[in-house]
């Protein structure tokens, strides 16, 4: 390994490291200012010329905010939950392309971290560890609350995270790959929102659940549990698990732009235009920017829109019906391929969009009877 | 159109709250923007004076009885034609209200037989000092545009024997 190869490794990560950090601060901003316009308001706009300099006011409180330790808590993992909640969040980002390879000082630089051929596989494991950080903070804190809002997470991870492997299983059917980059390179025709859209509104319906954020957000429910599995936690290691949230918000919404929304390529109609990827390669940061800012002000949307779920109708809708529809979707999206390639006939790849949209539809109408009944039963 | 409606009333949810995105933000910039106050709005008290400069508090400390924070402090002396501060024959020496008790009630106003006591638009009553919550006299007197008019004056004799002036019934 040359020092040149080295140095790129290094700067690359440090780049991308700062870059979330960063992106960090600046969400909680992004989201403050559009939450406060869905509610009429304007937002924090004192610090700085439009409140730019929030975030940084922000953290300076947090840097210097009293750095509390509970008595009777498991002192040890008390201090490792927070850094394990956001180590596999960091460590995720990696395998995020921004783009194919650009030319700097007669240096070919992929804009990718780590190419790693089994992709999702590593993304799936590395980001269940995070649950771990959630439990153990619930766990040591000796506070009912945190407790019991660890144990909710894990309750409500576990159930998301197989409807959410299982919306990666079409994809990875889709590009017949697990790296990202072929993932990617595949939907140069086609994105696979198109393709699979029942996947993709699972994807986004999981990930949701999986990031705790609205109307998943059982897990720091204030009305019920104060703030869960953070309760105990104040100054800098609050602020880790603030970070890790809004980081895995950042990466998640990567994640969901590069397997359905054509991660780093153009946006439809710029296709074969000078605005390509292909053309310039620099481009394909700023769309993957673009495409990231679109989701997350979904993300927030979302949550200006919608209240909160009753938890067992959460851990319903996780077992009940999300994990049987991505099942069907998966057997809906295989049986397509199989029938392209059998047939060698690529029109035939149509049925999976239109199957897996009339599986959902077929899903969401036994929902809304099933809540029908259970509507009138009560009156 | 049975099977379509959870989807109607969802994007009829996400429409709502994105009308209201569009809309413009109600905020009042507070520092720099001040809403203003409705006519009867209760906020810092002041002491009023007549259109010659006298004060109309006679000292009488009726807002002191009627004050049910007990909040209000009045002590009257002797008005003299060489010193004169209100028509009638005493005035408030001291008066003092402790805004720290004050629940803004406007019983002072009501009790007043002169008017002398209203409660104003100011309601930007901060202070760091516990002390400073005490308005006396030469934070709570309405300010005068002419030094002629300030109090004590020098009155002719005869004139202002009247303690309580005239009423007419209020207009708000």
């Amino acid at each position: 390994m040359d020092f040149a190869l080295f140095l790129e490794w290094t700067v690359k990560s440090l780049v991308l490291i700062f870059g979330l950090l960063f992106g960090f601060a600046y969400l909680t901003f992004y989201e403050r200012r559009l939450l406060a316009r869905f509610q009429v308001r304007i937002g924090p706009n004192r610090a700085g010329p439009w409140g730019i300099l929030q975030p940084i006011a922000d953290a300076f409180k947090m840097i210097l905010k009293e750095d509390l330790t509970p008595s009777q808590a498991d002192k040890v993992l008390f201090i490792i939950a927070p850094v394990l909640t956001m180590a596999p969040v960091t460590i995720l980002a990696a395998i995020i392309p921004w783009g194919t390879s650009v030319n700097i000082l007669g240096r070919e630089i992929t804009l990718y971290l780590a190419d790693i051929s089994v992709g999702i596989l590593f993304l799936t494991s590395v980001a269940s560890i995070a649950v771990y950080g959630i439990v153990i903070a619930g766990w040591s804190s000796n506070n009912k609350y945190a407790m019991l809002g660890g144990l909710r997470s894990t309750a409500q991870m576990i159930a998301y995270e197989l409807a959410l492997g299982l919306s990666f299983v079409s994809v990875i059917l889709l590009a017949n790959s697990m790296r990202t980059l072929d993932i990617v390179a595949q939907q140069r025709d086609l994105w696979f929102v198109i393709l699979q859209p029942v996947g993709a509104v699972i994807f986004i319906i999981a990930t949701l659940a999986e990031v705790n954020r609205a109307p998943f957000d059982m897990v720091e429910a204030e009305q019920e549990l104060t703030a869960g599995y953070h309760t105990e936690y104040s100054g800098m290691k609050f602020a880790l698990f603030f970070m890790a949230e809004y980081e895995k918000m950042i990466v998640i919404s990567m994640i969901g732009a590069t397997l359905f929304f054509g991660g780093f390529r153009e946006f439809w109609f710029l296709k074969e235009t000078i605005f390509s990827v292909d053309r310039l390669p620099w481009l394909g940061p700023i769309y993957l920017f673009i495409k990231l800012l679109i989701i997350l002000f979904g993300m927030v949307w979302v949550r200006a829109t919608l209240p909160r779920l009753r938890y067992d109708r959460l851990m319903a809708l996780g077992w009940k019906v999300l994990l049987p529809l991505s099942l069907v979707v998966v057997f809906i999206t295989a049986a397509g391929i199989l029938l392209k390639e059998q047939l060698n006939n690529s029109l035939y790849l149509a049925i999976i969009p239109v199957l897996s949209i009339f599986a959902g539809l077929v899903a969401v109408a036994l929902v809304a009877r099933d809540l029908r009944r259970k509507e009138n039963a009560r009156s | 159109m049975h099977v379509l409606e959870p989807f109607f009333a969802l994007i009829k949810g996400f429409w709502t709250t994105f009308r209201s995105f569009l809309e413009k933000p109600i905020t009042y910039q507070y520092p720099e923007v001040k809403r203003p106050v409705r006519p009867r709005f209760r906020g810092r008290h002041e002491l009023k004076r007549y259109a010659n400069g006298l004060e109309k508090c006679i000292g009488c400390a009726l807002c002191a009885a009627a004050c049910p924070a007990d909040a209000i402090f009045v002590e009257a002396a002797e008005n003299t034609d060489d010193a004169r501060y209100s028509p009638g024959d005493r005035y408030a020496s001291t008066y003092e209200i402790n805004m720290l008790r004050c629940i803004f009630c406007g019983f002072c106003e009501d009790a007043c037989p002169t008017e002398a006591i209203v409660l104003g638009d100011n309601y930007e009553l901060s202070f760091f000092d516990r002390q400073d919550g005490i308005y006396a006299k030469d934070r709570l007197l309405e300010a005068v545009h002419d030094p002629i008019m300030l109090t004590p004056q020098k009155t002719p004799p005869g004139i202002f024997t009247r303690s309580v002036p005239e009423m007419q019934n209020p207009t708000d």
